[in-house]
């Protein structure tokens, strides 16, 4: 499904990722770990098209289509989405007009007509309930005045409104107590399917107990230099990552 | 001959036959604008806005009210309304409903107004827009031959809004019209009043007109100012408003028409208790500028104002923000808040905004801001990495951006009609009503 070779990146000269190369398939739920300052946020960054990144070699596809040449709105419609570490605050656009003008969006690119009012009612109303959020969330300004839980909270609606075949989930558990990180956690593992994929960023191993990944992998300055199954993740709770740091200087 | 000559001629020419009392007000405005001029951007007050286009201009008297009736119906606002109706600063009967008013309300065109009533009239009438106030209130005074009289009886609530509608029609010499309105509301009375501006996309006339608004004890006015003029029309407006205890005006002043708008927002808190809300919204494009005055005068103590201006501009369109809020010495436990807010959505837009606090009491609250800016491009690329195009995520920005001075707008007519203008940068397909009710909808269980 996503296929990523050779990858260097920079930002303002600086390099960043420095040859990285990754494949996820369908089904696949991937974690990328690594030590702070690694790249790990600026690899899901590129693949959503945010600004001020600087694609200096390599390739990404996505389903065989080229990544790199795709607007950033053209690469969600065809199912990369990514869930912010830092959500945007929108002040005045309504969560519901942003859920359904994206979800309209997303349905024109693969030829389909607007969704039904009350088909999207319907929707909108069971996603919410699933995040636990209150439908006067749908009301208010996309993530404006949201606590720090109720942002990642949203973020997950997104994704469960917006079904994308790519989830990237950048730093999703950061600033999250034990009992939103399980409702995000529900939410995220509701969107496993054979047919879609999962692309996790996280420093921590505490994500991984309640999202089990089918692949770890640790980047460092700019490299993915090891992966394993999801015994690597707990290997690196309990060792940390200078001993895979040295490992790949070695 | 001089500009202010050139205008004051055809003065001499239209009006013969005044009663002595209106003919006497008239010299004295004509006597008092020849004396000042047109002014010039020397002058503080009018330091950004250039009247060239007008003092240079020359304009007629209409005495025509004819208007295509099916353009009217189309262009008026869709509510149920006592309507009067101006074309060219005529009144036109015809496009007029006011034959079921209300006991204790009265509506009644100016010319109606002078020569039926006109003692009763001919005291309030002048009384806050004095010739000094401006050249341009001389002027009105001078010229100042139809407009609307509305005059509501202590504790009357007026079922309906009162809706003055000023239409300009295109086709041969620009005319000019000095609209006068005049708003006195009895205590405890109730009304809203819509001022809307219209008319054909051709045309390229000079309007200057002059509100006076009274509001004795515990009245309550809520005063619309919709402006969709032509790209062509030239429009100078004074509203002056003096406050009795306990009154509340709230002022909406939406700004979306004409080539060169300048409004002069003036309101006189007499007494405690009494309150002021200025909600305005501008959006101008092209070559458009539009320039807003407002000044809140804190005469006593315990009174209040709100202010919050927006304005969007695109293009190479200029936009002036004066705000001034004054409180008088002795004007204890006033509170005053303002805040401009404006949104460049062109490299070549440009806005001069200018807050003022003059404060002489000590013990008040007040606070103002002022701020100019472009969308944020972080917000922009939120809701492209949602799937939302470019040109989408602009305008549902830029429609947010208005929306918090929409939000105050209780009539729905006007609030659809000017959300429906501000996202008239939508991509069609982008069905914006259909979002709003969907968002209404889902609310319910």
């Amino acid at each position: 499904m996503l296929e990523v070779k050779d990858l260097h990146v920079s930002v303002e000269d600086k390099a960043i990722l420095k040859g990285l190369d990754l494949t996820v398939n369908a089904g696949e739920v991937h974690a990328i770990m690594g030590p702070n300052g690694a790249g790990k946020s600026t690899l899901s960054a590129v693949i959503a098209g945010k600004d001020g990144y600087e694609v200096t070699q390599g390739s990404i596809f996505f389903e065989g289509q080229d990544v790199l040449e795709m607007e950033i709105e053209e690469r969600a419609r065809a199912g990369m989405l990514l869930g912010f570490q830092y959500p945007i605050e929108i002040p005045g656009v309504k969560n519901i007009y942003l859920l359904k003008a994206a979800l309209n969006a997303a349905r024109a690119a693969r030829g389909e007509g607007e969704v039904p009012a009350p088909e999207f009612m319907k929707l909108v109303r069971e996603k919410s309930a699933e995040m636990k959020m209150d439908t006067s969330f749908l009301q208010r300004a996309v993530n404006e005045g949201f606590s720090g839980g109720e942002k990642k909270r949203n973020e997950i609606l997104q994704m469960l409104v917006l079904q994308p075949k790519l989830a990237m989930l950048d730093e999703i558990d950061s600033g999250l107590d034990i009992d939103a990180m399980k409702v995000v956690a529900q939410g995220v593992n509701s969107l496993r399917s054979a047919d879609r994929a999962i692309l996790m960023v996280t420093h921590y191993q505490r994500l991984l107990n309640h999202i089990e990944p089918d692949r770890v992998h640790v980047l460092v300055d700019g490299r993915i230099v090891k992966s394993g199954d999801k015994d690597l993740a707990l290997e690196l709770e309990a060792r940390g990552y200078d001993w895979v740091v040295e490992e790949s200087a070695a | 001959m001089s500009a202010p000559e050139r205008f004051l001629e055809r003065l001499t020419a239209r009006r013969a036959e005044d009663p002595s009392w209106v003919a006497a007000r008239r010299q004295a405005g004509a006597a008092r604008f020849e004396a000042l001029g047109f002014p010039t951007r020397r002058d503080e007050e009018w330091k950004y806005t250039d009247v060239r286009r007008i003092a240079e201009g020359d304009f007629a008297l209409a005495t025509d009210p004819g208007y295509d009736a099916s353009r009217f119906e189309a262009q008026r606002l869709d509510l149920d309304a006592h309507r009067l109706v101006l074309v060219d600063g005529v009144f036109s009967a015809e496009l007029s409903t006011l034959g079921q008013l209300p006991a204790g309300v009265s509506v009644e065109p100016l010319s109606q107004a002078l020569t039926r009533n006109h003692e009763a009239v001919g005291g309030a009438l002048g009384r806050l827009a004095g010739v000094d106030f401006s050249p341009f209130t001389a002027l009105n005074t001078a010229f100042a031959e139809e407009g609307a009289i509305i005059r509501l009886a202590p504790g009357t609530v007026v079922d309906k809004p009162i809706y003055v509608a000023l239409l300009s029609r295109a086709g041969g010499q620009p005319v000019m019209s000095h609209p006068r309105i005049l708003i006195e509301a009895g205590g405890r009375s109730e009304a809203t009043v819509i001022e809307h501006y219209a008319g054909e996309p051709e045309a390229a006339n000079f309007t200057n007109v002059v509100t006076e608004v009274l509001l004795d004890r515990g009245a309550i006015v809520n005063h619309y100012k919709l402006q969709e003029a032509s790209l062509g029309d030239l429009h100078v407006a004074s509203i002056h408003v003096d406050q009795g205890r306990d009154s509340r005006f709230n002022s909406f002043n939406l700004s979306l028409g004409g080539a060169l708008v300048r409004n002069d927002l003036v309101t006189d808190l007499n007494a405690e208790g009494a309150e002021a809300a200025y909600n305005g919204l501008f959006f101008v494009q092209g070559r458009q500028h539009v320039d807003n005055h407002t000044l809140v005068n804190h005469n006593a103590p315990r009174t209040f104002s709100n202010e919050n201006y927006k304005g969007v501009l695109d293009d190479r369109a200029h936009g002036v923000f004066n705000g001034k809020v004054f409180v008088k010495k002795d004007a204890q436990q006033i509170e005053a808040y303002q805040n401009n807010a404006n949104l460049l959505l062109s490299d070549r837009a440009e806005i001069d905004t200018k807050p003022e606090l003059v404060i002489y009491a000590d013990d008040v609250k007040c606070s103002h801001g002022a701020t100019t800016g472009q969308l944020d491009e972080e917000a922009v690329y939120a809701l492209r990495a949602r799937g939302i195009d470019e040109a989408m995520a602009r305008a549902l920005l830029t429609l947010a951006f208005a929306g918090e001075v929409m939000e105050q707008v209780k009539l729905s007519a006007i609030a659809e009609r000017v959300e429906r203008a501000v996202a008239g940068r939508l991509p069609e397909r982008f069905n914006l009503s259909d979002l709003v009710e969907t968002a209404e909808a889902v609310q319910e269980p």
